[in-house]
């Protein structure tokens, strides 16, 4: 980790579940020394289970979501319900450069560690706190999850087909707005780098999310028009779909954006004599009929596998791609050769794969380094090294159940 | 101090579309100058996609465009002459960051790789971001948002709760998935340049689409891959896992605790189905959500989505509307925070713009100046920036290299 491109930044990370976790979890694969502050008497529900996929695991440290988004972290155990505990916490805060933190707004306040108490303490750090509607507002102190941010966000609605009801996808969008979280966070870093100024960023999952939508949201204002959920369709492109392929629900993208690519796409499917007909002539008409020919491609599609539709299309310069299932991620050839995936050795749960930072940084890496840390983990170093507390004062303080 | 928390970068994009314009408006929106080079007499190919003002096409009047594009300056400049790539040469020479979306092939028969702009400034961080990466079978693969979608592994996931198999998996609306890839690369883009800025060495980020994509679905591909959890779209018995009809629209209702449960029975008048006790432990609930979820459902059909969500909050259960475009432009939650800013673009007139997620208390980010025309700032570049003559600018422009 010698050459992280944040290897001398650290922070203080008060986040928890998939939204706030998921934000020092890139920072943290960038170099960030990331402390998570943790406690027994509040214990990060993802640590435990998974409502999305309905299921719990055994005690606190078995569960290989909180690993894959808490890589390369450490631990500490602290509880701030004890005022001993908060003291502590300003203590790392202190030597810190980034605090982070998803409570519901005015909670961090509430336990004496809102950003106006911090700044006193450290007047350069750096503050994001992150929440479903954001720190102000009339619906500041509203819940959310991420299907339901996704909901608020615009996004549910545009997702699913023409004539189903609205989708509002995977947990995807909880690690869509950490990774807005963790932008947010090194802007700031960037500018303190240049000026020495810190301050405070009050980030709305809701709003990180509409963002992805600029297209719909121009479109009303602009035109007043509503635009809803249309499947994989496009505004102008088609063929622009999913299509079966040979196998047992497999499925191939192709998208088709010009004359040249139509024409390369007639040819490499066979030319059959349907390609010459007026409601395919141009991209207009291939736009207005592209139901039927959807039925008509899908002809050519399902007598090959997704894999030969792929390279039959690609050789010929139009874009294709299977519709990857996770299987077949893990034997896809590119995927190998790539490396995101990458094997880590969790202290309790052993052998774990976990997929690292999506980018290539060719001169300091982000790598994982380490599994998730089990609660408590790095108790020792932080109490001990960091803060300089004698080890019976450490016994102590576990005693009285403030390291907790 | 400055106002504005990116205000010492300078930033160079020949990019077209979303991804990199994407990645370059969040940098460019909080104070980074961004220098937006596009090919002569066209311009990023974003102009000409809709939705257009009035419905009309016109290349300043694109709402994708004025959209992706915000806060930036555009030269005109065609690269595929060696004086174009000159000139390029002289801008990166004063850039710290420079983001590029061409394919691998094309960078390198321009001769515009890391390996050689590095000679040019070793200081240079240069982001490139393609649909499969730099390296890999596929990287000369085309690749549109959709087809990145399915490839990044979360489309054949979803819709979710499918009834059946034998529909076609679906991309996840709007631009998500190529703006996600330009807010991730932008992540890997500022800490190479705190790092830069540390050590003086630049370096090049290599950004592969699909693994952006993937990472956004790494839970579901750890549990595949850890415990075995193999998932489809197939609908599956979880409680209420997607939006819910009322009266008036939909509404997502997501019910966890055992409280959340408890309080949600209380808003439903306590009705004598709920009362049996497989109902009271969450896991539970999900494996019998297929007796509950209808009764939700007959419940939540009398009720109008705005009365309910607010009873929801009210009572702390989740419960939120599902919002069209013209839900959020009128919401009071956004109207609050000032998510949407007016501003007044010289052809597309006064428009409101979706601003900035965040709020930063020291340096907000705003629109200070609506997307560039095209070329718009061929002269305060060249003759101000480069020092050409406006003789010499003149001749660049009958050359077609301007």
């Amino acid at each position: 980790m010698k050459k992280a491109a944040l290897k001398r930044v650290r922070i203080a990370d008060f986040s928890w579940l998939w939204a706030g976790a998921y934000a020092t979890g890139l920072l943290a694969i960038l170099g960030a020394e990331v402390i998570k502050i943790e406690s027994m008497a509040r214990v990060d529900p993802s640590r435990t289970m998974t409502f999305t996929m309905g299921q719990a695991f055994e005690g606190v440290d078995h569960s290989p979501v909180f690993n894959s988004i808490n890589l390369n972290k450490l631990s500490i155990k602290l509880n701030l319900k004890q005022p001993k505990a908060v003291e502590l916490a300003k203590r790392i805060i202190q030597i810190s450069d980034v605090v982070t933190q998803n409570m519901r707004p005015g909670a961090m306040d509430n336990v004496g560690l809102g950003y106006e108490a911090l700044k006193e303490v450290k007047p350069d750090i750096i503050m994001l706190s992150s929440s479903s509607f954001g720190a102000e507002g009339p619906m500041r102190r509203y819940g959310g999850y991420a299907p339901s941010f996704t909901s608020y966000s615009g996004l549910t609605n545009l997702t699913g087909y023409s004539d189903g009801p609205p989708n509002p996808m995977t947990g995807s969008t909880d690690l869509m707005s950490a990774t807005t979280g963790a932008f947010a966070i090194i802007a700031a870093l960037n500018h303190r780098q240049d000026t020495g100024q810190g301050q405070h960023i009050d980030l709305s999952s809701v709003e990180s999310l509409a963002m992805f939508s600029g297209d719909a949201l121009m479109d009303y204002i602009m035109n007043g028009r509503i635009r809803s959920r249309r499947g994989n369709q496009d505004d102008v492109m088609a063929p622009h779909n999913c299509y079966r392929c040979r196998g047992d629900d497999k499925w191939v993208s192709i998208a088709v954006s010009t004359e040249e690519e139509w024409q390369a796409f007639c040819r490499a499917i066979g030319n059959p004599d349907w390609t010459r007909d007026r409601k395919f002539s141009d991209a207009r008409t291939r736009w207005q009929n592209q139901e039927e020919l959807d039925r008509l491609v899908t002809e050519w599609t399902v007598k090959h596998t997704n894999y030969e539709v792929t390279d039959m299309l690609q050789r010929t310069g139009v874009a294709a791609f299977p519709s990857m299932s996770n299987q077949e991620i893990f034997s896809d050839p590119h995927f190998k050769q790539r490396k995101l995936a990458v094997e880590v050795e969790h202290p309790v749960m052993k052998k774990q794969i976990v997929l690292g930072a999506p980018w290539k940084l060719s001169e300091t890496p982000a790598e994982v380094i380490k599994a998730s840390p089990v609660m408590g983990e790095n108790n020792e170093y932080v109490f001990g090294e960091l803060l300089g507390i004698p080890s019976s004062e450490i016994k102590q303080l576990i005693d009285e159940q403030v390291i907790y | 101090m400055p106002d504005k928390a990116l205000s010492h970068l300078k930033v160079l994009e020949l990019c077209n579309f979303v991804s990199g314009p994407y990645c370059t408006k969040l940098l460019a929106d909080l104070g980074a100058e961004v220098i937006k080079i596009e090919q002569p007499g066209i311009g990023d190919k974003a102009r000409q996609r809709g939705p257009f003002l009035n419905d009309i096409p016109h290349p300043e009047r694109s709402g994708l465009f004025l959209y992706l594009n915000t806060n930036k300056l555009s030269i005109t400049l065609d690269i595929g002459t060696s004086k174009g790539r000159d000139i390029l040469r002289q801008l990166i020479k004063q850039a710290d960051i420079f983001v590029e979306d061409n394919p691998p092939k094309v960078v390198k028969e321009l001769g515009l790789t890391y390996r050689e702009l590095k000679k040019v400034n070793p200081r240079l961080v240069m982001t490139s971001i393609t649909p499969f990466g730099q390296i890999g079978p596929y990287r000369d693969y085309k690749a549109h948002e959709m087809n990145l979608y399915h490839a990044g592994g979360e489309g054949y996931l979803l819709p979710t709760q499918s009834p059946d198999l034998t529909r076609e998996p679906v991309k996840a609306g709007g631009l998500v998935g190529d703006c996600v890839c330009g807010l991730s690369s932008a992540i890997a883009t500022l800490a190479a340049t705190y790092n830069m800025r540390e050590t003086g060495v630049g370096q090049h980020i290599d950004v592969s689409k699909q693994d952006v994509l993937m990472t956004m679905v790494l839970l579901e591909i750890a549990m595949y891959v850890n415990n075995g959890i193999v998932r489809d779209r197939l609908h599956r018995p979880i409680l209420t896992p997607i939006p819910i009809e009322c009266q008036d629209g939909y509404i997502m209702i997501s019910v966890l605790s055992d409280r959340e449960w408890r309080d949600l029975v209380k808003l439903m008048g306590n009705p004598q189905w709920a009362q049996d006790e497989r109902f009271n432990k969450w896991l539970n609930r999900h494996l019998y959500a297929d007796e509950i979820n209808p009764r939700i459902r007959e419940w939540a059909k009398t009720q109008k989505k705005e009365e309910l969500f607010s009873k929801l909050q009210a009572n702390a259960i989740v419960g939120v509307p599902v919002n069209t475009s013209e839900d959020l432009v009128k919401s009071p939650q956004l109207e609050c925070r000032a998510f949407f800013a007016e501003a007044n673009h010289p052809s597309a007139g006064k428009l409101k713009y979706p601003t900035a997620p965040y709020k930063f208390s020291e340096t907000p980010s705003k629109i200070e100046r609506t997307a560039p025309l095209l070329g718009e700032h061929n002269e305060a570049m060249y003759c101000g920036r480069l020092g050409y003559s406006k003789e010499e600018l003149a001749k660049l422009k009958e050359s077609g290299i301007i």
